[in-house]
């Protein structure tokens, strides 16, 4: 066929309503797509993506607008066609995988009857013919005992089963374009591997279109055939997959690969300033922690590596006592910490601060900035009026940002900004160990590397001691002295940084390194191999 | 729109916040876009707050003086007429708009001020506390509140004050359930768990973390309970044992006037006469009801049309 283009976007704008007015989200990006080819959508959260992703379906979300632009689906122009015809493609020539699969199943019914449903409504075929189909396409995304899998209710299954389900959904109709909006975020590096694998293998094997949305570098590398970069909702650059991880031409491009290219030489022990000493601690009667031990080395910073319910984040609970141990000691600074939270004095509380994963939660939005960062040196050190505005202001420098922030609500910074506010809140009580739960896993790459370097430039100056908990590997190799490696609940080893990343490893290390995607092209393919050497799980 | 510079810079990354507006222009703002019917809700309510401050200036006649004729008929001195001693009605109209109102606010805020406190508390101490003061509000709950506060007066006794301590522990029972069910989703907030870890007290954490962001919920509420206050202290008043005579009251008042009705049929004005009352109260309860509907809409983001 000379004529293979099945998607064609053109100078497409979209606005989205706030503040009583529109505001442009996307401006004027272009976009074409022939049969069997994926194309990656890559930019940080804001720049456009999931709204384009969503207007080749010719849908925009509740509060936006397609403004102008043509976007041609096979012939059929979808910005002035009638919205039932619009319907009646959805679900059966375009179909969308969303982030969070568990979001997006309906928890009232079973797998299988969700995953024939748009199938069924378009009529496309019998309901018989299309439950066995749905059954091939099960076993064709891997998913355990596809014959039986499909009669569970969506809780039933894993994080990573439902997400390969949701595949299975969108392939039932056979469509000719499907759109991923970042699959894989919420998954887990080990489960995220097989996930990608299946999904790629079944968009080769139906040979069927597909816009991967992501800004995971590694991860679009692997999928797309073509790749794109959005920023502010204008398109950056675009090339094939292997010629922009060769030679990326724009400067932001070439940011996003800043994060890793941090390095920092390992820094030897020091005395410990926590003492984690067999502690096994529990939520009710479900045990999730056993026999931990860690030694955390004064003025360094310990990384907790492990995927979700290795017990990292419990960890840190147990060390701020907002989970009392079962049994085990904690030891801060030579002296027995109180395991609860309440037998705790409020020095030994201000030398132990916490910075949250996500800051959008970890503020009060009804706080201004300098309530959220003042109250600290009042609560702490007492500082009141003028000496507390000027302490603030210090605080604002420190962390890089200027005196005007002070008045402003959480609602009016950036992610980047409002983790910075709760790094500088941490910092204002003067602690000594600070535990960052996830601190840059929520932001943007080149967020993120301004993050890091800031936390490293704050520990050089004041000392202070971190223990960071995280899954991103790539984050690890930038800023910790030790690995702590967590899985299911236990320590699996700890030591130096280079101990750890170099072989030999034990086997669940070496598992969770072999899944951390690389920009390697065929990377995939490899890994999973490598995976099913060291019996992968899910 | 200007682009973003080349080097990153976390200053840099959003512009800086439209010029902070005043409240008084953000309150402005959110009332020019206000629709009719809560325009009309918020002119009735200013009207009868005004008539309430101002009674003994409008009001024609005392309170409680009886010395025209009975029943006398609308017009000619009297506007609505008299009652069945020779009250002079438009004036009683307006005193009790003073008397029901007055008493139905600060029944309202004392039964905030109690359920509300304790929501909060067993929001976030959770454990035994929160059980104790579910269950117990839970029992009070299962006995019709008319029932229980008819009986509770006739044992304590119709004064005011009894009325308004009577209904505003009834009625604090569902503010109770209201702040406990939006305060535990702020509880489980982080930053109400780093207010924790800091080492806050109770007192700060409820005032300070938690009661700002539950505000709207609990204002829109403040609205409705006090419509409920304003009927339920109207329906005692009108079985006799609310706002005892001569204090004037809408409740009493229909009462007192209910066998006019029945001479509809000769003279329609008198017929109307006991429903005045009935239709003040009617009147204010839309208009509250108007008023917090927008309210609501505006503050969760629910929009019916756009």
């Amino acid at each position: 066929m000379a004529d293979d283009l099945l998607l064609d976007m053109r100078d497409v704008v979209i606005d989205g309503f706030s503040d009583e007015r529109w505001h442009p989200i996307v401006r004027g990006v272009s976009l074409t797509l022939r049969r069997g080819e994926v194309l990656g959508l890559i930019g940080e959260s804001g720049a456009g993506k999931s709204t384009l992703g969503l207007a080749a379906m010719g849908f925009a979300r509740p509060g936006c607008r397609l403004t102008s632009g043509r976007i041609v689906f096979d012939g059929i122009d979808l910005m002035t066609a009638s919205e039932t015809k619009r319907q009646a493609l959805r679900g059966s020539r375009i179909a969308y995988v969303a982030q969070s699969a568990a979001a997006a199943f309906n928890p009232a019914h079973r797998l299988i009857d969700q995953t024939v449903e748009a199938t069924l409504a378009h009529g496309l075929r019998p309901e018989a013919e299309a439950v066995e189909d749905a059954k091939a396409l099960y076993a064709a995304m891997k998913l355990p005992e596809p014959n039986t899998i499909g009669f569970r209710y969506p809780h039933q299954v894993s994080g990573g089963q439902l997400q390969r389900a949701m595949t299975a959904m969108a392939m039932s109709a056979r469509p000719d374009l499907i759109i991923f909006d970042e699959p894989t975020t919420a998954l887990d590096v080990t489960t995220q591997v097989n996930v990608l694998a299946a999904m790629k293998e079944a968009v080769e094997r139906f040979d069927t279109a597909a816009i991967y949305i992501t800004h995971d570098l590694a991860v679009v590398a692997q999928m797309a055939d073509r790749i794109k970069v959005l920023r502010h909702g204008r398109e950056i650059e675009e090339a094939e997959t292997a010629e922009m991880l060769a030679r990326p031409k724009d400067p932001y491009t070439r940011s996003l690969w800043a994060v890793r290219s941090i390095e920092k030489p390992a820094r030897a022990a020091s005395e410990p300033i926590l003492e984690i000493a067999g502690v096994t601690a529990a939520y009710g009667s479900k045990p999730v922690l056993h026999d931990v031990t860690i030694r955390v080395p004064k003025g360094r910073t310990i990384a907790v590596v492990g995927e979700s319910g290795s017990g990292k984040s419990t960890t840190a609970r147990v060390v701020t006592g907002l989970l009392p141990p079962i049994e085990g000691t904690v030891r801060f600074d030579g002296a027995g910490l109180p395991p609860a939270l309440k037998g705790r004095s409020k020095e030994q509380l201000r030398r132990i601060q916490m910075i949250y994963q996500m800051a959008d939660t970890a503020m009060n939005p009804r706080h201004r900035v300098s309530e959220i960062i003042g109250r600290p040196l009042t609560f702490y050190r007492g500082l009141k009026g003028r000496a507390r505005e000027e302490e603030v202001t210090r605080l604002l420098k420190l962390i890089e940002l200027d005196e005007s922030f002070a008045d402003r609500l959480p609602g009016e910074l950036s992610g980047g900004q409002k983790q910075r506010i709760c790094i500088a809140r941490a910092l204002a009580a003067e602690p000594d160990l600070v535990i960052c739960d996830e601190v840059t896993s929520a932001l943007d790459q080149v967020v993120q590397e301004g993050i890091l370097k800031l936390l490293m430039r704050l520990q050089e100056e004041l000392g202070v001691t971190y223990i960071f908990i995280t899954h991103d590997i790539a984050t690890v190799r930038a800023i910790a002295d030790e690995i702590v490696v967590m899985h299911q609940g236990r320590v699996v080893e700890q030591g130096p940084k280079d101990d750890i990343l170099s072989p030999p490893h034990p086997d669940y290390t070496a598992l969770l390194l072999a899944s951390v995607p690389t920009m390697e092209p065929g990377w995939l393919e490899g890994a999973v191999i490598r995976q099913s050497a060291l019996h992968a799980p899910d | 729109m200007t682009d973003a510079p080349e080097t990153y810079s976390a200053l840099d990354e959003v512009a800086q916040p439209r010029v902070r507006r005043s409240r008084l222009q953000k309150a402005w703002i959110a009332l020019k876009g206000a629709p009719l019917t809560a325009w009309f809700g918020m002119i009735v309510i200013a009207i009868y707050m005004v008539v309430a401050l101002l009674a003994p200036l409008i009001a024609p006649y005392g309170e409680a003086d009886s010395s025209f004729g009975a029943y006398l008929p609308w017009g000619d001195g009297h506007v609505f007429g008299t009652d069945q001693i020779g009250r002079d009605i438009f004036s009683r109209l307006i005193y009790g708009a003073r008397n029901t109102i007055g008493i139905a606010v600060v029944t309202t805020l004392l039964a905030f001020l109690v359920g509300g406190g304790l929501g909060l508390a067993a929001a976030i101490s959770r454990g035994w506390v929160d059980q104790f003061l579910a269950r117990a509000i839970d029992v009070l709950m299962a006995i019709p509140s008319l029932i229980f506060a008819l009986m509770l007066l006739s044992i304590f006794g119709s004064s005011v004050w009894s009325l308004v301590v009577i209904i505003a522990l009834l009625d604090s029972t569902r503010v109770f359930r209201l702040t406990r069910a939006v305060a535990m989703n702020v509880a489980v907030m982080e930053y109400v768990e780093a207010a924790r870890l800091r080492g806050e007290g109770l007192g700060w954490v409820m005032r300070r973390e938690i009661l700002p962001n539950i505000m709207p919920p609990l204002v829109a509420e403040f609205g409705l309970r006090f419509c409920f206050v304003f009927l339920t202290i109207a329906a005692l008043s009108f079985l006799g044992v609310g706002i005892q005579p001569p204090t004037a009251d809408w409740g009493s008042m229909v009462r007192e006037n209910a066998s006019l009705i029945q001479f509809a049929q000769y003279d329609l004005k008198a017929g109307i006469t006991p429903l005045l009352p009935a239709g003040a109260i009617a009147l204010l309860t839309i208009a509250v009801n108007f008023v917090v509907d927008w309210f609501l809409i505006k503050t969760s983001g629910l929009r019916d049309e756009v």
